[in-house]
């Protein structure tokens, strides 16, 4: 996988990667004011006096946004600062009232970490690469420029300006487009499980800055680019794609990269040029006088440390060895919080409600959420999320189908019914239940074997691909009740 | 009714609550005063006659239903106009800001108004509360009430930045004003005008709502007559304000009740570093004087050493103006205050053409120079450089204090100056602040007290610098002094 090279007209050509992701901490109000953070309000209504940084208003730090940055680099491992500061950049723009963003330059938050990527999807037990963190910090979010509201004026929304981001600033340790998404995705998944971020990176609660060189394999870095505000996993793969595609071109063009912005356009799946080096800003960074020292307790940062939930790593790993899931499931369960978290209520209710461990139900629970549910799901044109998607319904399904009452496909049947319509799930399961009645199924047999006759030849001189349809046959004669297992062992028989 | 203004702010309370006299005739008496003093000294960019006498009502309605009056009840006080006043233009002496009306009230004007007190209006002073004379105004410089004793009519400074504030204490337009103090904006011109005023430890009063000039040293404080009035004044203006993250969460002392010019088993420094060339011999004298009104009041007079001194002013005008540069970057023309839109200009036209016209020359040049000591490359040989020595100051200071309880010294090298005489000579304008910049930079209470008169018949001020949180001591100090230098002159009425 790191293996990935660009094939040059003079040779091949490795990429080196870094990325500086800002993700939108989760909070009620802003990093230093009292004001809502809700996205999608009106323009302007979630702004206070310090955010419209009025004359004499002051920031105050919010506790809630410094913890779950802790919480965040504790959850990659990293070094927290006890002493932290925060500095003042200065520029001027229209989105920025203060004229200054209160950023940490000189002593971040947090200190060296590091997190694993699965270099494939599709084999989680294959190999890992570990991409290492330089540091995380907190800063306030700008305002927005509105260009479309008058003919000749831009408006300004400030809703968002003060808000709280982390910014994540990666090693440059990644080597391929797939690298980079992973780690991105690694990233999103860490913070979605920590809560420290939301991770909807189509709202720009988290989004990338990519920067990309280009190299021979083993010699120095080469001059980097900075693609900015890169909004989803798939853009940044695309971004070190052509951006280490147009430096390679260049610079066997005879030409050289120059350090400078660029930014990404999704629709030509090209970066261009914002602004260069010399032109950049001289930001003036100095320790914001309005604020003291950030000094973290011992209690704090233990608080911070409990409350800390089981990471995905962990999760995976426990899901493989204490409930004996494939290293497939496993990734797949845990990829997301939301799925964990569903899995463990459902294994947790079928487990209770079957009288097995959660070990011996893991299986069957897994395989109805990842494969059998979501086709349902589907089929039947609502999400997860569907009110009547509940645990209890799903376990109800489960135990049916385990205790051998319905068979698998009479429970999708049901299922699909009791989502989008009327139906009593308890009462339809009791309905539907299948029998086990042997005499029965002999009965249906016997009637399908001589209704078939020419079949029954036919099976016997060698065409063993009938014997499907002669279970079919049962099934029907038997409005889908029959108990499966019984049908097949009578009809082996029968026809043996 | 005139003697009535000549009362200080302990006295109107007491009066009022005794039932001498109304809180309405008190601010009836000290409005007649403002307005007749405007045209001559402009010390107030706005008179609010109107809330002085709304606030004087409210305090007799409650005198007359029994109810507790307030640490500042029936006082009417002049605001310098750096505090935000909910509804009322706040300018800070700036163009850019000119009728600007806040829809929030200051911490410590809101703390005053409910200790019973009333704003008879908003005091003028230098623009952003830089300058040491009060010609930095947008509105107009404040001249001051005093004159030489030459027969000379020259119009004098009634100091800086708080000159609004010295000059109408001192011409009996209000028993007291609030001050700021970023390097000596309530001590200097306090010393030329002959009242008193103290700037409390950094973090005692909010800054919430005071437009801010270089946030690590802005302290509001009181300037009054005498010590009690500021010690009663600066109760009701200090505490914990959880809205500003320097703000000192300890609780406020009873200066008042605890007043005492008994200095017997008190310790007094005299900082050998302070006896400058070019300080004026006057200010010496009045300096050796106060050093033996401390003694004869009981104390122990020590020599000490505040070594690094000389350097506190190079660092003050760096570190000051750097926070400045960003302080003051809000006004931009887009959300509030001045905007200047030419045709056809983009926002970075807007940004010049707003700033150039809305900022004075002083304002606009510790901008330039804050922004160059922050700009990458100078950035250590400046800011960084001058932080180390803001920590050697406060560990001049720290030393000295192992030994002394406070620091005596003179508050500044010369008294008054006349209006233009260092328009011309900024440093030399910076340098009438060399004896209260250290104290500012190691976040000191500091006060002046009026000490006498010059030979040209002009007030000097003796300063006293204490411990962290010591205001106490430094009332206590001033108090000694303030009973033996029975300083009861006062510029004679000539406008």
């Amino acid at each position: 996988m790191s293996n990935y090279r660009i094939q040059g007209a003079t040779g091949e050509w490795e990429v080196v990667i870094g990325l500086e992701v800002h993700a939108q901490v989760t909070s009620n109000s802003k990093l230093f004011s009292g004001a809502a953070t809700a996205f999608g309000a009106e323009p302007n209504s979630q702004v206070s006096l310090v955010d419209a940084a009025m004359p004499g208003m002051l920031p105050v730090p919010n506790r809630e946004c410094i913890r779950q940055a802790v919480r965040t680099g504790m959850a990659v491992g990293a070094k927290i600062n006890k002493w932290s500061r925060f500095d003042r950049k200065n520029y001027f723009y229209a989105d920025l009232p203060q004229g200054y963003q209160i950023s940490q330059l000189y002593h971040p938050l947090v200190g060296e970490g590091s997190l694993e990527v699965i270099l494939d999807e599709k084999d989680p037990e294959g190999s890992t690469k570990t991409i290492g963190i330089e540091r995380i910090h907190v800063e306030q979010d700008a305002g927005k420029l509105m260009h479309d509201q008058h003919p000749t004026m831009s408006y300004v929304d400030l809703n968002r300006s003060g808000v709280a981001l982390m910014e994540i600033v990666s090693r440059p340790d990644m080597r391929s487009p797939a690298e980079a998404g992973a780690y991105l995705a690694k990233l999103r998944q860490i913070v979605r499980y920590v809560g420290s971020c939301d991770g909807n990176m189509d709202q720009g609660s988290m989004r990338a800055d990519v920067n990309v060189s280009v190299r021979r394999p083993g010699e120095p870095f080469g001059t980097r680019t900075e693609t900015k505000n890169v909004n989803s996993v798939r853009f940044v793969m695309a971004v070190v794609e052509s951006e280490a595609r147009r430096q390679v071109d260049l610079i066997e063009d005879g030409g050289t990269v120059v350090q400078e912005t660029r930014l990404y356009d999704p629709d030509k799946n090209v970066t261009r040029s914002m602004r260069s080096k010399e032109d950049a800003h001289d930001y003036r960074y100095f320790p914001d006088p309005d604020l003291l020292p950030l000094e973290l307790d011992d209690a704090f940062l233990d608080e911070c440390r409990a409350s800390l939930p089981e990471l995905p790593d962990a999760k995976r790993h426990r899901y493989e060895t204490a409930l004996g899931l494939s290293a497939y499931n496993a990734n797949a369960l845990t990829a997301d919080v939301e799925v964990a978290r569903q899995f463990e209520a459902l294994l947790g209710s079928v487990a209770k409600a079957s009288g097995k461990s959660e070990a011996d139900a893991s299986k069957r629970v897994a395989n109805w959420l990842l494969s059998e549910a979501p086709g349902v799901l589907n089929a039947a044109g609502v999400g997860a999320d569907h009110a009547k998607n509940t645990v209890e319904a799903n376990t109800a399904i489960i135990v049916a189908t385990e205790s051998g009452l319905i068979s698998g496909s009479k429970a999708k049947e049901i299922f699909a019914e009791y989502l989008t319509g009327d139906i009593d799930l308890a009462a339809a399961i009791e309905a539907n239940k299948q029998t086990s009645d042997t005499g029965a199924i002999e009965a249906a047999v016997d009637g399908v074997l001589a209704a078939n006759a020419d079949k029954v030849a036919e099976y016997k001189g060698g065409k063993e691909a009938l014997f499907g349809f002669f279970v079919g046959q049962t099934m029907k004669a038997m409005q889908g009740k029959g108990n499966p297992q019984l049908v097949n062992q009578v009809l082996k028989e029968k026809l043996g | 009714m005139t003697e009535l203004t000549e009362l200080g702010v302990a006295a109107i309370r007491d009066g009022v609550a005794k039932g001498d006299f109304t809180a309405v005739e008190v601010a009836e008496a000290f409005n007649a005063n403002v307005a007749a003093a405007q045209d001559a000294l402009n010390a107030f960019i706005v008179a609010t006659p109107d809330a002085a006498i709304d606030a004087a009502k409210a305090v007799d309605v409650k005198r007359a239903k029994g109810e507790a009056l307030g640490k500042m009840g029936g006082v009417p006080i002049g605001m310098k106009d750096l505090f935000a006043t909910k509804g009322v233009q706040t300018t800070a002496a700036s163009h850019i800001l000119e009728g600007f009306k806040p829809e929030y009230e200051s911490t410590v004007s809101q703390k005053l108004w409910d200790a019973g007190a009333g704003m008879l209006g908003k005091l003028n002073l230098d623009q952003f509360a830089m300058g040491s004379s009060n010609e930095t105004s947008y509105f107009g410089n404040v001249i001051s009430p005093w004159k030489r004793n030459d027969g000379g009519n020259a119009p004098l400074a009634p100091g800086g930045s708080s000159g609004g504030s010295s000059a109408a204490v001192s011409a009996r337009l209000c028993p007291a004003a609030t001050g700021t103090d970023t390097g000596g904006s309530i001590r200097q011109p306090a010393a030329f005008t002959g009242i008193s005023g103290i700037k409390p430890t950094y973090g005692r009063c909010s800054r919430w709502g005071i437009v801010a000039f270089a946030s690590s040293l802005d302290q509001a404080g009181p300037m009054a007559r005498d010590v009690r009035d500021c010690a009663v004044m600066l109760e009701a203006m200090a505490g914990f304000d959880p809205k500003d993250a320097t703000s000192l969460n300890l609780p406020v002392p009873e200066w008042e009740a605890n007043l005492s010019g008994d200095l017997k088993g008190r310790r007094v420094g005299i900082p050998r570093e302070y006896r400058m060339d070019g300080t004026d011999a006057d200010v010496l004298a009045s300096w050796d004087r106060g050093i033996e009104w401390l003694k004869d009041a009981g104390a122990e007079v020590v020599d000490v050493s505040l070594p690094h001194t000389k350097y506190a002013l190079p660092a003050y005008y760096i570190i000051a103006p750097a926070e400045a540069s960003s302080n003051l970057a809000r006004y931009d023309g887009v959300r509030y205050g001045l905007r200047d839109l030419p045709d056809g200009a983009n926002l970075q036209d807007m940004y010049a053409a707003t700033r150039a016209a809305g900022f004075g020359a002083e304002v606009k040049r510790r901008i330039m120079i804050g922004t160059y000591v922050l700009s990458a490359g100078f950035y250590d040989a400046y800011y960084t450089q001058a932080q180390k020595v803001r920590t050697l100051i406060s560990q001049d200071f720290r030393n000295a204090f192992t030994q002394v309880d406070v620091i005596l010294a003179p508050t500044t090298p010369t008294a008054a100056f006349g209006l233009g005489d260092m328009v011309s000579d900024p440093l030399a304008m910076y340098l009438n602040d060399v004896f209260a910049v250290p104290a500012s930079l190691a976040g000191l209470p500091a006060m002046s007290v009026p000490a006498g008169l010059n030979r040209e018949g002009l007030p000097l001020g003796l300063q006293i610098v204490g411990k962290p949180f010591d205001e106490q001591g430094v009332l206590n100090a001033g108090l000694a002094i303030e009973a033996r230098a029975q300083f009861t002159a006062k510029p004679e009425k000539w406008w």
